[in-house]
This record gives structure tokens, sequence and C-alpha cells, in this order.
């Protein structure tokens, strides 16, 4: 433990560890100092100066975010003057913001809001030259506004350290600041992989996904068209959240109840679609190993990673799973199995997907997914796209009936429940994996080893004469640390999972906004949706793919076998790498959500 | 300039940046690296920071962040001279603004801008530091003093005689 050192806080003594910035030794305290620019995951950066606390002896207000203790430091955090101050420079980012909270995207959950309350302003006093910028809406999956920006650089931050893609920085100078890509070229050219967690850190609406709200109200009024959509395992884990719950709520069943109400006549689970990714993955993870394949072999699930993959890594392309998402392979399979089934065309089919993600946009339009030239996902929202849509019909999803899924793409396991979650994917597929080439049932199915929320976690199985090392990294300056470790040492693992966003996709970059009570990335709130998931594989009596008797069916029906010349058509893809090439930083980016 | 020359400095430049990653230099080459790319192209192009961020392992956007923060650096193409037309408080009293706009007249751009040939860039510098001579300009490195508007035109016209045999 660290040297205690006494301090005095607003005329009364306490003692905190010494060593520690102001900001959090008066968090241990309880005070909390109002702060903007600082995030517990992000270096700090002293940007925004809104945590300024009076120090006696330093003529200026120091940034307590920054500024360490020492014995003897009396600070004040609540003077009039120190509180007239912070009012100023709250006031001034107000002065240049648009004055549109009532039309904006964030629906009112806004940190500047809710900082321009807590510091106490009620009147203005400055009016001044306001910044104009153009919105770059090039991306499929996220827009950029500068015109909202506050200049925190909490998503410079994020996207270098905990991404390792620096795909933003700070541009220009004093008034003409502005965080921009490189060139300021559209973020669709850009080394940006879509993952969306730039939009969890933005304290405003200077990034938010690209909505496809009103396309999709348009499209669900279509009579003709048959209605289908699926929703993936980590949205019934956070959807109570932006209806005001507590985190940790399973919401499945009420929103299967809640798709129906707004117009859609089937829904299935992505969940059925990860039981058939499993499937695949793990006969090619099988082959791979008997066959002398190109090892360690990757998961491809993570719409994010890939397209990092592409162009950061795209000399380990080959290492990389050809299997679709398990999004892919749900919409290849409604559009070419259920149509037909159905006796309906596949392009009268409207094949929606809701997902926690911001990249499953940009995944939905790529060409080499399609199925005969069409598209088999044709609108993706994202968990705070759906929960919108359906406060925005009327529907009341907390008090609704809970509904099951149609068949007979609605049942899956409990492994494709994990897959929600860092580590689950692998999990589900060792499951598998084990039980196909040992021939014999796992006894223990639940992997620690692989569970938590450290960047990087590795577990070793010993799968009869096998003995299958695998890893799992979360984040992508976790995945970078990951390859360049594969690097150096090639044969240290047969099977790795890679997932772009710290927690899998739990945090995804469209999840509902942690709110007051919670902060993006925090293990807690990980921990809260993780545990959703963990507790319905639990509840579960199929707790592996192979045993989901609705893929057991598929196969015979109409897939043949994994890896089938049918299976090879719709479900498995490829990767070609992407220009511009991103930059890996040689300094190594910081650990994700390691502490 | 032909494509000779440029393609010279092209790889005179990638040669420079190759240099600095062997001595094991990143992020601390940097600043000279802009300078270098500025001395050899006239500007930062799109070009010069992909070669930056490529060989010493910069992301692009945090390059192009250092090079749009400071002034010196010009991210737009500049002409083969470089007008600097001094503003200062000696210059502006005796006539520096009928002088620059004697410039903007005679080659039809505005303050920041080149020409459509490449010949000219029009800069405003605030005290070139020979207030004795105002008002002046500089042109490249040469300084010309006590101007008239008359002067001006003599300059540019001989200028653009040169301009033209050179090439």
């Amino acid at each position: 433990m660290k040297r205690l050192i006494n301090i005095s806080v607003d005329n009364k003594p306490y003692s905190v560890e010494e060593g520690q910035p102001i900001m959090q030794a008066l968090d241990s305290l309880g005070f909390h100092i109002p702060r903007l620019c600082y995030h517990p995951k992000l270096s700090i950066e002293g940007a925004c100066r809104v945590c300024i606390v009076e120090v006696e002896g330093i003529d200026n207000y120091v940034t307590s975010c920054i500024y360490p203790v020492t014995e003897g430091m009396k600070i004040r955090t609540n003077t009039h003057q120190i509180r007239r101050a912070r009012r100023d420079i709250v006031e001034l980012m107000l002065d240049n913001h648009p004055e549109d909270c009532h039309i904006c995207e964030r629906e009112g959950n806004c940190e500047l809001q809710r900082l321009a309350n807590s510091v106490g302003i009620r009147k203005r006093h400055f009016e001044g030259e306001k910044k104009s910028y153009e919105k770059d809406f090039s991306s499929s999956s996220i827009i950029r506004d500068p015109n909202k920006c506050l200049l925190c650089g909490r998503c410079v931050r994020l996207c270098r350290e905990i991404q390792g893609v620096a795909a933003i920085d700070y541009t220009h100078r004093g008034f003409h600041s502005v965080v921009m890509t490189a060139y300021d070229i559209p973020l669709r050219d850009s080394v940006c992989t879509a993952c969306g967690q730039c939009i969890n850190v933005c304290p405003t609406a200077a990034l938010v996904e690209k909505s496809y709200t009103q396309e999709l109200f348009e499209e669900l009024s279509h009579e003709k068209k048959l209605k289908v959509v699926q929703f993936a395992p980590a949205v019934r884990a956070t959807i109570g959240e932006a209806f005001g719950l507590e985190p940790g709520r399973d919401l499945e069943k009420e929103l299967v109840a809640a798709l129906r109400r707004l117009g859609f006549d089937v829904v299935f689970d992505t969940q059925f679609g990860a039981d058939l990714t499993i499937m695949e993955e793990s006969a090619e993870l099988l082959e791979r190993l008997t066959n002398g394949g190109v090892l360690p072999m990757i998961t491809s699930c993570s719409s994010a990673w890939v397209k990092y993959l592409e162009q950061f890594y795209p000399e380990i392309i080959p290492h990389v799973s050809t299997c679709k998402s398990p999004m892919g392979m749900l919409g290849a399979i409604i559009k070419a199995y259920y149509a037909k089934k159905r006796g309906v065309k596949p392009e009268d089919i409207l094949s929606v997907a809701v997902m926690p993600c911001t990249a499953k946009k940009s995944e939905a339009e790529r060409e080499e997914l399609k199925v005969n030239g069409t598209r088999t996902v044709d609108i993706v929202v994202t968990t705070r796209e759906i929960a919108w849509m359906i406060k925005s019909a009327g529907i009341d999803l907390l008090n609704i009936k809970g509904e099951e899924f149609d068949h007979p793409l609605g049942f899956s396991s409990g492994a494709a429940t994990v897959f929600g979650v860092t580590g689950g994917v692998m999990e589900a597929a060792l499951r598998t994996a084990y039980e196909v080439y040992v021939g014999e049932t796992l006894v223990d199915i639940e992997f620690s080893d692989l569970r938590g929320f450290e960047g990087i976690r590795e577990a070793s199985v010993e799968m009869g004469d096998k003995d299958v090392r695998v890893a799992v990294a979360h984040g992508l300056g976790n995945a970078h640390n990951l390859l360049e470790i594969v690097k150096k040492d090639p044969l240290r693992y047969q099977f790795i999972e890679i997932m772009a966003c710290a927690g899998g996709c739990i945090g995804g970059g469209g999840q509902p906004y942690a709110g007051s009570n919670y902060i993006s990335l925090d293990e807690k709130l990980l921990a809260k949706r993780a545990n959703v998931l963990y507790g319905l594989d639990r509840g579960k009596t199929i707790r592996r793919s192979h045993e989901n008797p609705d893929i057991q069916r598929l196969y015979k029906e109409f897939l043949g076998r994994p890896v089938g010349p049918l299976s090879h058509k719709l479900l498995h893809t490829h990767y070609k790498e992407k220009f511009p090439r991103g930059v890996i930083l040689r300094e190594r980016p910081r650990e994700g959500v390691r502490e | 300039m032909s494509d000779t020359t440029t393609k010279d400095k092209k790889e005179e430049f990638v040669e420079y940046l190759k240099d600095k990653t062997n001595k094991g230099l990143g992020q601390s080459a940097l600043m000279p690296a802009l300078h270098k790319a500025q001395e050899a192209f006239g500007y930062i192009s799109k070009e010069a920071v992909e070669e930056i961020s490529c060989h010493l392992n910069i992301p692009s956007a945090y390059v192009w962040g250092v090079a749009t923060f400071y002034h010196y650096f010009s991210l737009k193409p500049r002409g083969k001279y470089i007008i600097s037309a001094c503003l200062g408080t000696a210059c502006y009293v005796r006539g520096g603004k009928r002088i620059l706009t004697k410039i903007k007249e005679e080659l039809e751009i505005e303050m920041g801008e080149t020409t459509e040939d490449k010949m000219f860039t029009l800069e405003a510098k605030f005290c070139l530091g020979c207030c004795g001579l105002s008002p002046v300009m500089m042109i490249n490195e040469k300084v010309y003093g006590e101007l008239t508007t008359a002067k001006v035109s003599q300059i540019l016209k001989e200028l653009k005689e040169d301009g033209k045999s050179a090439d």
C-alpha cells in the first residue's frame, strides 16, 4: 500500500494515498469534481479544464485530473470563484455549440447538457462566432459532425490508445481546431474500422451512428414484403438500459414481442446464425488442425476486426476463418433457404438485423457477402436505434408480455448466447470442436480462463492426442498486441478469437450510452451485461451448437455437411488487402480494459 | 520543373526518411521531416505525409495534425516565386497596402493564392525588418525596397520573363 499523506479539502483534514492526481484523491473522499475530457480508460490530456480546483500557494487554478496531490496540500473545490471559473469554461463551450438539443440524436442523454446543468449555467453571457463545418456522411456506420465537437479528444485517444487505429486526430489550431481524418478525407476512405467506440466515449453527438430508422419505418409499411428480423445476443442483454433499467436485465422475449408489434412478420435469432457459425468454424478448425492448414486460425465474426485486418495486417489474411459472421450466415440462410421453404422470392423479403454494432452496417454492404447478386441483410440498426423505434412507435417494452422466436431459425444453444461476450466464440467453438474431434462429452463446458476482461487471455485444451492452445483478445489494441506475440512466436497458438470492441459485442459501438451512473469501457458495466448472457447459457438444456436440433435439420434438409459445397457458397467469404494501409504503431497501445 | 527532377527529389526525400528510420528515430524526426518536405516540394503534399507516416511509423492523421498546426507549413503547392508583401507598420504608413493591391492586380490572385502557371505565390508578412527601405517586399530571398507601383510592375514583368525562359 502506498504511503498516506495529509491534505485539506474545503478546510477539512483528510488522508489520502500519495502520488495520485488530485481528482482521484478527491473521488476516493467522495468529492466528484465536474469533468469532461477525462476518461478513466484513456491517457490524461488535461484539455478541457473543467475539473479545475484551487490549491493554496498556486496562483492559477489547477486541473485536478493531472495534478498530483502532495503532503499538506490545501485544496478548495467549491468556492464562489472556482465555481464561476468552471461555469465560464463550460459556458464558452456551449457558446460554440449548436443550440439544437431538442432535435439532437443524443435524446437528452448528453454529457454536455449534464455538465452545463451541474455547473449551474442558467443564463448565457457570451455570444460569439460559431464554427461551421460540413458533416461527414460518407461512412455507412458513423456520422461525424465537427460542429458538435468540444475538442475533448476522447475519440482521438480511444482510437489510438484502445484501438490502435488512429484514424482521427486534432488538426489546425486555436478557434480553427477540428478533429478529422488525415487530409480530411471522408471517414469511409480512411483507416476507420467503423467499430463505433468513439461514439460511446463522445460526450455529445459529434460522433453518432448512421441511422437507418426512417428507412426501416418506411420499409415496414410495405405490405407486400415479408419482413424478417434477427437480433444479436448482446442486444437482449443491454436494450433495457435504453429504457432506464439498471444494466444486467435480459429482455429477449420482450424484444421479440416488441419487434412483432413494430411490424415484423418473422423474428429469428442471430444466435441461430451463431450456432451455424460454430458448426462451420469448428469444422474449419479441425480441418486445419488435421490437414496441416494455416494456423493459428483466427475468428472472423467481428466486422470491425475484419476491416482492421484488411488495412493493418493483410499479410495474415490466410489465418482468418473464411466463415461469415453469424448475422451474415443467418441472412444468407433467410434468403436462400427460408425464402424457398416459405414460398417467397428472396427479393420479396426485407431482411433486417438489430446489432450492438456500427460496423455491421458496413459489413452488410460488402459485395462479397451478396448471394446471387443480392444483399442478404438489407438494413442494420443498432441497439440504440431499435430502442428509439420501439419508443417512437409507442410500444411499452418493459411491460409487454414476452413471446418466443419463430421457427425454424429461432432456436439456439447456450453456446450461441455467449457469442456476445469476449471469449464466447472461442468457448462455443471449443465445446463443439472437442466433442466432434474426441467423440466424448466435454464435462466442464465453462472455460473460466477465457472469461473476464483481461486484454489478452489464453488457455490450453487437451483434445485427445492434441493439445490445443488458444488465445482471446478484445479491443483492437489488444488484438494488435496479440498479433505481435504471434508474429514472434507463430507456433504458440492454434486458435485465436478477436473482438474489436472492449468486452466483445456487449461493449459494441451501437450499444446504449452508459448514462450518468456508468462509464463506457468500464468493467463494472461490461460484467453486468456479460452476466446476462452467461446466465442465459446456464439456463439452457442445450448448450452446444451441434446439439441444436434445428441446426441438425438444416444440415440434413439443405446444407449437407459443414464446409460442404453449399456452405462454401452461402456461409463463407474471403478478404482482401484494402487501402489506405494503416500504420501499426511501434509503441504498443495501452492494454485496453486491462488496468 | 521537369519530371526527372521531381522524381529525384522524391527519391531523395524517401532516402532521407529511411536514414532517420535506420537511426531508430520515429516521432522525434517528424518536424525535421516536414521541414525537409516543404523545402523539397515547396509544400506539404499528401504524398509527402504518406511517406513520412509509413517510414517513421506515425499515423497519417497525426502527421496531418502537426502539418496543419503550424502556419509555416503550406498545404497547397506554391509558386516558383514566393512574394512576401510587407504590411508592417512602417511599410503600411508608406503605402504598403497600395503595393499589395498592385501585386494582386498584376498577378490576378488574392492573398495566400498561387497563380495558375505556378509562377507566383502571394503572402503577407508583418515586418521584414528593413523598415528603412519601406515599403518593401521580398521575393524568395531577395528584398526589394522603396517600392512604387511602377517598380512593382517592372519587377514582376522581369520575373515573368525570367521564369518563362528558365523553363
